[in-house]
């Protein structure tokens, strides 16, 4: 059995979800060739091998260096030919997802997307899912030969299970018609960590009082090598950019540790945490409905203790 | 132009999630159901840019008889006609074969980028494969300039700028409208407006929903006095492992 397995990558590396697709795809058994796209430097690509791909793919012309779904689905479903892959595993994203899904309707394959667990083959081959918004399994049969699966963070354990791959040049053959969106510019933050792919995330909302405060929570962020975000409020009042926005209509994140400061616990904003391993929360209100989500709750003024927090945590490393 | 808005019919968010059946069906006693709200941003810039631009907004949505107050709702906000398509949403690819059936003809597609429920985030892509048009999500800004539609789509960290041609099929998020709230007077005409029920075309995904089951119950949370955030680290450190 073989399975393709695409490789994301942002600022020269790989992602750590689509290492953990690579993860994902080795235990499913058989082997696993992995497939970049676009500009990368070769040296970055070759530890998707420690997890698992004996094979990497690199499709390195430039034209592939904007994602454009259209695109990328074809470069896949030819990778998968070439290979003689029968399953296609990649992380959930705002570009993996719609790529699986057109790749499972050009090649009639079965589709499951958010996926949580590995498979389970005693019977058929069926995927457990998240769903209502992380309150809730479903367990999906996938009745074709082919599968493509969407995994969601956390889903394989990272375990080296091999070395280093040198990548192998691939030239897809690409067709003008499916450049069928044209990106005219990207705005990206700078900052150093992504909201979906963190393992810690720093979020402030209203109790916050305004964006002058933030300097704190960046702090505390940096300190904790976290990522920052906010409540709808927050990013509705301008006070930080939409992408920061965590909740039932913004980012969903699935991070280890998840540090509310001044947010009340409002049910949209529990949906964007509720696949967080361990949630903190601080708020000057005994009675935020957020502790009743928490694994730890302190209750006491922000502005008194964030700064007592990241000196303390400053303390222990 | 012809707008096609696709919209859900799902649990509000505060819902109580809870299976019957043996696991198999979904507990609607109790249950308030609304429009999805990403389907909501989609609805609200249709009706936008009817307003703006002149255009007919037409809403489907593949459900039995219960969704059909949540189609008035849509009527209510501006859409100018529905459609029912008779039957339940089973999966991703049998939602998107439904709405390419009746897609046809229209200029633009929008629709919430993922549904509340079953969060699989692809029906927009699913819908623009099956008619050979291109797919955008998440869209949170959209403006027509003749056939071209000039759009922000957000990407992890940040936003992208791009351009396509109509016709084409976009996910809708926040901020690309703001909310509608139907008025006395949409609520009043949704009751006339016509709602068509159709019979749903053979499409088979073969990816089968078997059971369902929640999470396992959470444990009582752990209060730490605010003098004593050491203890706050010492346990993130040695009881929760996550520091």
């Amino acid at each position: 059995m073989k399975t393709l397995v695409l490789l994301e990558h942002a600022d020269g590396k790989i992602k750590h979800t689509s290492l953990e697709a690579v993860a994902y795809a080795k235990a499913m058994g058989g082997d696993v060739t992995a497939l970049v796209l676009g500009t990368i430097d070769a040296g970055a690509i070759g530890e998707a091998g420690k997890y698992g791909a004996s094979k990497i793919l690199h499709a390195s012309d430039q034209k592939l260096d904007h994602p454009i779904i259209q695109v990328f689905s074809s470069v896949v479903i030819q990778a998968m030919q070439q290979e003689g892959a029968s399953n296609f595993v990649l992380a959930n994203s705002s570009l993996g997802s719609p790529v699986a899904a057109k790749v499972a309707v050009r090649t009639g394959a079965a589709f499951a997307s958010n996926v949580v667990e590995l498979p389970a083959t005693g019977s058929g081959f069926t995927v457990k899912r998240s769903i209502y918004t992380g309150k809730a399994f479903a367990k999906v049969e996938l009745k074709s030969d082919k599968k493509v699966i969407a995994i969601k963070k956390n889903a394989a354990e990272l375990k080296e299970v091999g070395s280093a791959v040198a990548p192998t040049p691939f030239s897809p053959s690409l067709d003008t018609k499916d450049f069928n969106t044209k990106i005219l510019s990207t705005e990206k933050a700078t900052t150093a960590v992504s909201l979906p792919e963190a393992n810690i995330v720093v979020s402030g909302g209203r109790g916050m009082k305004g964006p002058e405060h933030w300097k704190m929570l960046e702090e505390l962020a940096s300190t904790l090598g976290a990522a920052t975000g906010c409540s709808k409020p927050v990013s509705d009042m301008g006070w930080r950019p939409h992408h920061e926005h965590v909740g039932q209509t913004g980012v969903k994140v699935a991070p280890q540790l998840y540090i509310a400061i001044g947010i009340s616990g409002a049910i949209q904003h529990l949906a964007g945490v509720n696949s967080s391993k361990c949630i903190v929360v601080i708020n000057k209100d005994a009675d935020a409905p957020f502790f009743k989500a928490a694994d730890y709750g302190i209750v006491g003024d922000a502005f008194d203790v964030v700064p007592k927090l990241t000196n303390a945590l400053k303390a222990a490393k | 132009m012809k707008i096609l808005v696709c919209i859900t019919h799902v649990p509000d968010t505060t819902s109580r999630i809870n299976f019957v059946d043996n696991n198999t069906k979904f507990d609607t006693s109790g249950v308030q159901f609304i429009i999805g709200p990403y389907d909501d941003y989609a609805l609200a810039r249709a009706v936008e840019l009817k307003e703006t631009q002149g255009a007919t907004v037409t809403v489907l949505n593949v459900g039995l008889a219960e969704s059909e107050p949540t189609l008035r709702k849509a009527l209510a906000i501006g859409a100018d006609d529905a459609i029912r398509v008779n039957a339940e949403p089973t999966d991703s690819f049998f939602v998107a074969s439904q709405i390419a059936e009746h897609a046809k003809g229209f200029d633009l597609v929008l629709m919430g980028r993922e549904s509340i429920d079953f969060n699989g985030g692809v029906v927009h892509a699913m819908v623009a494969e099956m008619l050979g048009v291109p797919a955008v999500s998440p869209v949170m800004k959209l403006d027509i300039e003749g056939t071209t539609v000039k759009m922000a789509k957000e990407i992890e960290g940040g936003k992208e700028y791009v351009e396509a041609s109509l016709p084409l099929v976009a996910g809708c998020q926040e901020p690309i409208a703001e909310w509608k709230i139907p008025n006395m007077r949409g609520i009043m005409s949704a009751r006339t407006k016509p709602l068509k029920v159709v019979e749903p075309k053979a499409a088979d995904g073969n990816a089968k929903t078997l059971t369902f089951e929640l999470p396992p119950p959470k444990g009582a949370v752990q209060m730490i006095s605010a003098d004593q955030v050491d203890e706050l680290v010492k346990r993130l450190k040695g009881e929760a492992k996550v520091i």
